[in-house]
């Protein structure tokens, strides 16, 4: 038995139309169901977008998801992952005045660099499994980070 | 062909063999009405508000089968109609709703009659398009009839700027659909149904639960002939009546809150639930971690997302119930009817101990004698729709169903005011029919001004009101379990229904006694003439038996019993 409330990773491919968005949102919305995080752009070469919506709930809460996403006119195909390489990225300010020899190494163990410098701030990235992004932010509060953003995660299976 | 966008909406409606629209006119679709005009091919009926026109649009497509089809403007046109959206997306019915929208250049500017519709109707429809270009028009009215009436049917609506109805383009309707994300499985899995036969075969007390599905599949003939050759007793949803004939033995009743006392524990007895296009409603199942507690379950519907919802499905089927019935019934010979002869005995026993009846114990006429009385003088050459409330559950309770799409009404949404403009539509699609809507005191004066529609169109609709002077079913509610706190659900102060119906120009009858039902009704089907029927019934009469929301099935509050005389 998977736990309840796991997190799970769906991935929804839709015909890139106007308001698709939104019919896979207030799906979400209408129903009740939770979305952590959601990702979306179109694929190179067709007519669909992927996305990628990171939710949880119970194996029947996820059924009903995917079963409820799929009954959507515009949607072509759903995926609910289990094995899956997984990669989120974070972009994180910093003041210039912290030790940016230790925040370039860190970065570089998450996968990340510095990727703007200026008079008063830094700006680095980092691109690595969701959690070890959670890890990442953790570490770095000692820097004083002025500001974060996390893209959300994406997701391909194996 | 260069033609003009309201010109494509005519020839779509024409191609797609609309012969009635129900619609109201309004600034943003003028020009489609302007089309109407000039054209023969069908006829418009003018409701006198919008959301009539869209329950219309529901009886005739619940009626006929066919994808019913209402038109109407932008903002308090298309809000109006929203609610008959919902009920038809509720209760899974065919209709293409088609609004007019400001023009795009307008779009988003706070403009004259502005809504953002397709935002709203998002959730309450199977699909929805906003049309930017007239060049798209084909395809997306050839998409939105497809849509409507395969896989699970519901509503589509096609939202048209008013610059796209003026705008010249090239029509043809002949365009290829290319749905390729839109794929909806009719087949079953043979070797699921294979599987389904096997379990019946060995089954003890398995149980047929049809559901709605059947009657929008048109499968309700084949399921006769599978309950015949099994011998399975069957229970009927509140959205199958009609499936089987009221006298058909091997049908129990209808289950669920307002079930029968043998329907309500048939299914919590059974070891097998055979469910045909039934969604295990909360109305349906009570609680559910006591429903049919000890039963496998075969689940056929077309809507995988119905399947394992609520009730877990060990024979989930996904198809077109009418497939899978024709299907079932080819290995039929695996089951031997006479295997459930015992089973067969227990629910009559259950029958004779509570039957689904009514005390005859008061000076005023008892609502559910008028339902019956109904069945008796007009049975099958009657239509029946309802409106929602008790009067609704005494019909869906007493009526003598004899066929599939004898029974309109609200299931899902449970909307007030459906019956009356539903049964217009009823009357429209079929005509040789008597169109009769039972309706409450409360439920009547929602759309009553349709009573104008029906003397213009000369749709001779009987509305019999069971009049208790009360919003009958939540005064039941509060008498049960608020403690007799009628709050807000006395309705003494009432209009001069026979006046209502003269002053439009149709008839009234006001009755207190069963030898006055009985002329008024015979008189109103003679007359042919819209009518209300304004019948005095006993005040407090509660629909029984009755479990409890949240109940278990099993657990039921009962009709008292009291010594035959």
């Amino acid at each position: 038995m998977q736990e309840e409330n796991a997190r799970r990773v769906i991935s929804v491919i839709v015909v890139n139309e106007a308001s698709v968005l939104s019919r896979i949102t207030d799906l979400f919305s209408g129903r009740g169901y939770n979305i952590t995080s959601l990702t979306v752009a179109p694929i190179p070469e067709s007519r669909y977008s992927r996305l990628t919506i990171v939710t949880s709930g119970s194996i029947r809460v996820i059924e009903q998801i995917t079963k409820q996403l799929h009954k959507l006119i515009p949607v072509l195909k759903v995926y609910e992952h289990a094995d899956l390489v997984e990669k989120e990225m974070a972009l994180v300010k910093f003041p210039a005045s912290e030790n940016i020899t230790d925040i370039a190494s860190l970065c570089a163990a998450y996968n990340g660099k510095i990727v703007n410098v200026g008079e008063n701030v830094i700006i680095t990235m980092v691109a690595d499994e969701p959690k070890r992004v959670d890890n990442f932010l953790k570490i770095i509060m000692k820097y004083n980070p002025k500001e974060i953003v996390r893209s959300g995660a994406v997701a391909l299976e194996r | 062909m260069q033609i003009s966008g309201a010109q494509m909406v005519i020839e779509a409606l024409i191609a797609e063999g609309v012969d009635t629209v129900f619609g109201y006119p309004g600034g943003a679709i003028m020009n489609v009405y302007d089309e109407i005009y000039k054209q023969t091919s069908f006829k418009h009926i003018l409701t006198r508000h919008e959301q009539a026109a869209v329950h219309a649009a529901e009886g005739y497509s619940k009626a006929s089968g066919k994808v019913g089809v209402a038109m109407i403007t932008s903002g308090p046109g298309f809000t109006n109609a929203v609610t008959g959206l919902a009920d038809a997306y509720m209760d899974s019915i065919p209709l293409v709703i088609i609004s007019g929208q400001v023009p795009m250049s307008l779009i988003g500017t706070d403009a004259f009659q502005e809504i953002d519709a397709v935002g709203i109707s998002r959730s309450c429809t199977k699909h929805n398009y906003l049309v930017t270009d007239a060049r798209d028009l084909a395809r997306i009215l050839k998409e939105a009839f497809y849509i409507a009436a395969s896989g699970r049917p519901g509503p589509v609506h096609v939202d048209i700027p008013k610059d796209v109805t003026a705008q010249i383009a090239e029509f043809d309707y002949s365009v290829e659909l290319d749905l390729e994300t839109y794929k909806p499985h009719t087949k079953g899995n043979p070797r699921q149904i294979k599987k389904a036969m096997e379990a019946i075969a060995k089954a003890r007390r398995p149980l047929f639960y049809l559901g709605g599905g059947i009657i929008n599949s048109n499968a309700a003939y084949e399921v006769r002939e599978l309950v015949q050759k099994t011998g399975i007793p069957a229970v009927e949803t509140f959205m199958a009546r009609g499936t089987l004939s009221h006298d058909d033995e091997l049908l129990i009743s209808m289950l669920g809150m307002h079930g029968s006392y043998a329907a309500n524990m048939a299914m919590s007895e059974t070891d097998l639930v055979i469910g045909l296009g039934a969604r295990f409603d909360d109305r349906v199942t009570g609680k559910l971690s006591e429903f049919a507690k000890n039963a496998g379950v075969i689940h056929v519907d077309i809507d995988p997302a119905s399947i394992s919802k609520l009730v877990k499905a060990d024979y989930p089927i996904v198809g077109d119930v009418k497939n899978i019935v024709n299907e079932m019934l080819e290995s039929v010979s695996l089951i031997n009817p006479s295997r459930y002869s015992s089973w067969r005995e227990t629910i009559r026993n259950f029958d004779e101990l509570h039957p689904l009846t009514y005390h005859e114990d008061s000076e005023r006429i008892k609502p559910q004698w008028v339902i019956q009385r109904v069945g008796e003088l007009l049975g099958d050459s009657a239509n029946i729709s309802t409106d929602v409330g008790q009067h609704q559950m005494w019909a869906a309770q007493f009526y003598p169903f004899s066929r599939p799409r004898q029974w309109i009404s609200s299931g899902g949404l449970g909307t007030m005011g459906f019956g009356f403009p539903a049964a217009m539509g009823v009357k429209v699609a079929s005509p040789e029919k008597i169109s009769i809507n039972f309706t409450g005191d409360g439920s009547i004066l929602m759309n009553c001004q349709e009573l104008m529609t029906a003397v213009e169109k000369k749709l001779p609709v009987i509305n019999i009101i069971l009049n208790n002077n009360y919003l009958g079913m939540v005064r039941q509610w509060q008498t049960l379990f608020y403690d007799k706190r009628h709050s807000e659900t006395d309705l003494s102060v009432q209009p001069n229904f026979v006046k209502l119906a003269e002053a439009f120009g149709g008839i009234g009858y006001r009755v207190t006694t069963k030898e006055e039902f009985d002329a008024a009704l015979k008189e109103a089907v003679e007359k042919n003439v819209v009518t209300f029927i304004d019948v005095v019934v006993e005040r407090l009469e509660n629909v029984m038996p009755m479990v409890p929301a949240g109940g278990s099935l099993f657990n039921m509050m009962l009709l008292e019993k009291k010594e035959r005389k």
